[in-house]
């Protein structure tokens, strides 16, 4: 197994963000099982360009997010592809619990009486971290919740599934382009559990090995084909396309 | 759910028809209603609303699905903004659901998504971008433009995790109303899409009307 070139375990309820480089992965470890990871990204050239859930879900007509499935940005390129993935269903429409939310949902736990064991909010968390980039609540987009499975009824009625939850469950990021990535480990805003969660998640940056033209994520859907071309043509790649074909 | 409105077209205090491929802009008051009419059927109302007090709140899809723990919207549907106020709630709907997962058509998603040699091909966040830009006071940007509803757009959800695009489940006539719970700008993009179902393949104008 390759030595990562760093590595974390983020506690949970808690909130961090970093630079992904073009041909790294992240590895990240549901230690415990139950964990939950709010996720951002944003291009540090032109932070205009952010992860878009829906153009995501649309363009691989999926709900949930699993291996294969790529995290497009809203300008057609590829943030990251989901190159290993053991829990399989992961969330990205749900958003994040409000301050006010946890503190009705598990009572109030501020730093003055609790320190580091506060009870903090993905919004509260997003917002600290963006804050550090010079982005703001507006910037704030549909972000994903991996090791959280949410499902539907033929209503649209949603689920949170908390049997999906597995210890040691593993998801791994493989970065198409420059990224910031924002994140938290607070608790997913469907999560019934009456205590608030603060499950850690072990982060592991990796090497990755480079995209061939046989690809698992890159072959998925012929519409990460052409978000891979878009890539291409952002960094004036010299390597040769891998020619996507039209959707008829 | 299928709720018809009371409120006649002639007692209107606002009518205006917006062709396909053009942005619609104005700010609604507290308390006025506004309904999106389909007026030829299968047409793709994209639509973005903002606190028209501070245009930092604005429209929030995952805090409107999620507090309503359902995934489609319709009459009773109360849309919420990022900071989880109630913004609007739909009072009628003749429709019956509403879609606010599929985002909106872009020229750089359609590269994606049909072909990369259809950038050029006009899309709904192009008419957003140019509406910002037309309307500085609004205080409006590119980050500002986000997630937004597709009235009359039928995207289901299936129990296995897909997500299909299927012909719009409205007709001549059908239509959806609003009423604001705030100050509200109303920022619509009629969908020029060519390429998917959702209009038919054949995008047609959309009446607004207020009371």
């Amino acid at each position: 197994m390759q030595t990562p070139l760093y590595q974390y375990t983020l506690p949970g309820g808690a909130h961090w963000s970093f630079r992904m480089r073009r041909g790294t992965a992240l590895r990240l470890t549901d230690v415990e099982g139950g964990a939950n990871v709010g996720m951002l990204f944003y291009n540090p050239e032109e932070k205009l360009e952010r992860y878009n859930a829906p153009d995501s879900l649309k363009g691989q007509h999926t709900f949930k997010l699993t291996r294969g499935n790529c995290l497009y940005s809203d300008m057609g390129r590829v943030f990251a592809s989901i190159v290993e993935d053991s829990f399989g269903w992961h969330d990205t429409v749900c958003g994040n619990l409000h301050p006010q939310q946890v503190k009705e949902k598990y009572g109030e736990h501020r730093y003055q009486d609790h320190h580091n064991d506060w009870y903090l909010s993905g919004h509260t968390s997003f917002l600290t971290e963006l804050a550090k980039y010079g982005l703001t609540e507006r910037d704030l987009a549909a972000n994903l919740n991996l090791f959280s499975k949410v499902a539907t009824d033929d209503d649209g009625k949603m689920f949170f599934d908390p049997s999906a939850a597995k210890p040691g469950a593993r998801v791994t990021l493989r970065f198409e382009m420059e990224t910031l990535v924002v994140m938290h480990t607070c608790p997913h805003p469907l999560n019934p559990a009456t205590e608030y969660p603060k499950k850690p998640v072990h982060v592991e940056m990796l090497k990755a090995d480079p995209v061939t033209a046989d690809d698992y994520c890159l072959n998925f859907r012929p519409e990460n084909g052409r978000a891979f071309e878009n890539n291409r043509l952002y960094y004036l790649d010299e390597a040769a396309s891998f020619k996507p074909q039209a959707t008829s | 759910m299928i709720k018809e409105s009371t409120l006649k077209p002639e007692d209107a205090a606002f009518r205006e028809v917006v062709p396909a491929g053009d942005y619609f802009l104005k700010v609604l008051k507290k308390g006025e209603t506004v309904r999106i009419l389909d007026l030829e059927g299968n047409q793709a109302a994209d639509t973005l609303f903002f606190n028209a007090d501070d245009s930092a709140e604005r429209y929030s899809a995952m805090d409107t699905i999620r507090e309503q723990g359902n995934v489609y919207l319709t009459a009773g549907t109360v849309l919420r903004s990022n900071r989880n106020n109630p913004m609007l709630e739909i009072t009628a709907d003749t429709c019956g659901r509403h879609d606010t997962l599929g985002g909106a058509c872009a020229t750089e998603s359609n590269t994606v998504r049909y072909d990369l040699e259809k950038r050029c091909m006009h899309a709904c966040r192009d008419s957003w971008m140019l509406a910002v830009n037309e309307h500085e006071e609004f205080g409006l940007g590119k980050r500002d433009i986000t997630h937004n509803i597709n009235f009359f757009m039928n995207v289901p959800v299936t129990a296995d995790g897909g997500l299909t695009f299927e012909d719009g489940i409205s007709a001549p006539g059908k239509y959806v109303e609003l009423k604001a719970l705030m100050n509200t700008t109303v920022l619509i993009s009629n969908c020029p899409q060519l390429n998917n179902p959702c209009n038919g393949y054949n995008p047609t104008p959309i009446e607004v009307l207020i009371w």
